[in-house]
């Protein structure tokens, strides 16, 4: 089985700073995978070279099947071949309610006039709910999106994501400044994800990952320097290196 | 869930009913149609405060729903206006230099016509060539159509180069400042083929109606302007409302955020500034004949800043806000401008409203910035909550 995203020895730098060194990554389709690093490791890098955000010095990006090469595609172009990310901090749009930003996000034509001429329908509307009950947000589909907690603009987040239907999932820790039922709640909600599309979570926090229960690749220094469940690159010694210091 | 526009925004039939209220009245009162009681000088005063509305609700749609800030929609508004002033001036220059030809023992042939008015038309900045620009200007209908085109296509090729490049911000308000003070440069030299610093004048006088009177003329344009911006808004609440304005909002509150679930930003961008150059352009066209006169100093970068102080000051995001800005702000200039304010003798000064009049206008916009963020429109809104509170 060909993979779904194919990261080939790509590097950048900026102003002579090497943020991403000969980096290569690949996941499949229906796979959960936590990348983890020390800070300035290259992981936000890494989702701004797959979303189209930043370009690469040199490499290749490839995704899907038939494979389409994402370093030739525009941002908005990426999105809608089917990459999803979700940002560090929850951006939502606050100022329109929960409804409004799950129906722009659902997979429909996003050309200007086809959305000019958009008419919510009865699946539309179907759609919706289904995904407000996945992400727990059913009570709350008419508020301002403002209105909510933190937690649960994270969830919003999540649904907008999942309302696209991507195959590629790219999540920026999801579960900072969350309580431990939230946690919880937002690790089910990756892993069921996860079982229909490839799902990639970059995290600070060991104890979430362990949670997540998957593959496990560990950044430093913009290169890959262990990859393999969490207990064994936990047991690597460079990585307790690079996480204790030497 | 479908709903109809009206019920997703009660306010839009309030407005169009006010609308629709107020020109009936004005029209009664019109002394082209009815009582005499309203001047005809005040009605095209009014005629031209509801093309302003207009054009103001064409700024709403870029800055207070899209985010774009554009300090050059009157650039659009100006050229609407030389597009219908051209066939105006040249219609009622042909019929003159026809009435004047035709005491000759000999037939005028179309040459020495076609002299005559190039004579008429350039001979102030020392031409009789009628340029190419003029080409179309026999034809109302091709002239009507490049009202909307002429700007239009201007907006489409200077939003495409701006937007594909990713200039946002205060660099963009930057870029189309420049784009206004280039085009009013290039139309104040006299060889641009528009008179120059002269400009189109006798806009108020309409071919082949030379037998009706000014007060039946003025009405009639009165009545178009408030057609024109119940159209307008009409339009501007069917975009906003839907989808669309979902989008756009977006756009507006995080760029960044709805690019990467796959809306196309710049090809948003690019409808929203083209749409509103093309009713910035139509209100332009509606206002000049009914100033009379239109010249590059109509074009001044100045201009399009005031455009967005009155928005920032009805309020923007609401579009009876833009109205209520323009309305207000525009009619308040010209009783202040005009003279009639009642100057305030203070012995040692004189407060003389024709140059305090400005001091006037920033005082109001920074207290409505500090203390009414949201506008007059924002008022509005709080009196209506505390009506659905209690």
């Amino acid at each position: 089985m060909s993979a779904l995203l194919e990261v080939t020895s790509i590097s950048v730098s900026f102003d002579g700073f090497k943020a991403i060194n000969n980096l290569s990554f690949e996941i499949g389709g229906q796979e959960l995978r936590a990348i983890i690093g020390p800070n300035g490791a290259g992981k936000t890098t890494f989702m701004d070279i797959v979303t189209g955000k930043t370009r690469p010095d040199e490499g290749r990006v490839r995704f899907g099947e038939p494979q389409l090469d994402l370093l030739r595609l525009s941002e908005s172009q990426i999105a809608r071949a089917g990459v999803g990310r979700k940002f560090q901090r929850p951006t939502v749009f606050e100022a329109q309610s929960v409804r409004d930003n799950l129906t722009m996000a659902l997979s429909n034509d996003r050309l200007p006039f086809a959305v000019l001429r958009y008419k919510p329908s009865k699946e539309d509307d179907g759609r919706v709910s289904a995904l407000a009950e996945e992400i727990g947000l059913s009570g709350e589909l008419d508020r301002t999106a403002g209105e909510l907690s933190h937690g649960q603009k994270q969830w919003l987040e999540i649904g907008i994501l999942l309302a696209q239907e991507p195959k590629l999932l790219l999540v920026d820790e999801p579960a900072a400044g969350m309580t431990l039922g939230e946690r919880e709640h937002t690790t089910d909600l990756l892993r069921r994800a996860a079982e229909t599309r490839a799902v990639v979570v970059v995290e600070h926090d060991m104890e979430f990952v362990r949670r997540l229960d998957c593959k496990v690749t560990v950044l430093h220094e913009g290169s890959v320097l262990a990859e393999g469940t969490l207990d064994h690159v936990t047991a690597n010694s460079d990585v307790i290196d690079v996480y204790l210091g030497r | 869930m479908e709903r109809s526009l009206f019920a997703r925004q009660p306010s839009v039939l309030v407005f169009i009913g006010l609308l629709a209220l107020f020109t009936i009245v004005i029209t009664i009162l019109s002394e082209g149609f009815g009582l005499g009681i309203v001047s005809t000088s005040f009605i095209k005063i009014l005629g031209k405060t509801l093309c302003l509305c207009l054009i103001a609700i064409a700024m709403d749609l870029v800055w207070g729903y899209c985010g774009i800030l554009s300090l050059g929609h009157f650039a659009f508004f100006g050229l609407g206006g030389y597009m219908i002033g051209m066939w105006l001036m040249y219609e009622r220059t042909k019929d003159i230099v026809i009435a004047s030809l035709s005491g000759g023992e000999l037939p005028a042939t179309p040459e020495e016509i076609t002299e005559a008015i190039g004579t008429q038309i350039f001979g102030v900045v020392g031409g009789a060539e009628i340029p190419v620009v003029w080409y179309f200007a026999d034809s109302l209908f091709a002239q009507l159509l490049l009202v909307v085109l002429v700007p239009g296509l201007l907006a489409l090729v200077f939003g495409w180069l701006a937007f594909r490049s990713r200039v946002t911000g205060v660099y963009l308000s930057i870029l189309t400042q420049a784009m206004t003070l280039a085009l009013s440069l290039y139309l104040f030299q006299n060889d641009s083929g528009l008179r120059g610093n002269n400009g189109l004048s006798g806009l108020q006088n309409i071919p082949g109606l030379t037998e009706v009177s000014q007060s039946v003329v003025s009405a009639w344009f009165f009545l178009a302007s408030a057609l024109a911006l119940g159209l307008g808004y009409l339009v501007a609440a069917w975009v906003v409302s839907g989808k669309f304005g979902n989008v756009i909002r977006a756009i507006r509150d995080d760029e960044a955020r709805i690019r990467f679930m796959g809306y196309p930003v710049e090809a948003y961008k690019l409808v929203v500034f083209t749409l509103t150059a093309v009713i910035a352009a139509i209100a332009g066209a509606l206002y000049y004949p009914q100033a009379g006169i239109i010249n590059p100093a109509e074009i001044a970068p100045i201009a399009s800043i005031y455009l967005a102080v009155w928005v920032a000051i009805g309020g923007r995001g609401r579009l009876y806000g833009a109205v209520i800005g323009a309305a207000t702000v525009s009619l308040l200039s010209s009783w202040f401008t005009g003279g009639q304010a009642p100057s305030i003798p203070l012995g040692f000064y004189t407060i003389d409203w024709v140059d305090w009049w400005q001091v006037l206008l920033g005082l109001g916009f920074v207290l409505v910035t500090l203390f009414a963020p949201k506008g007059i429109g924002g008022l509005f809104d709080r009196l209506v909550r505390k009506d659905a509170a209690s």
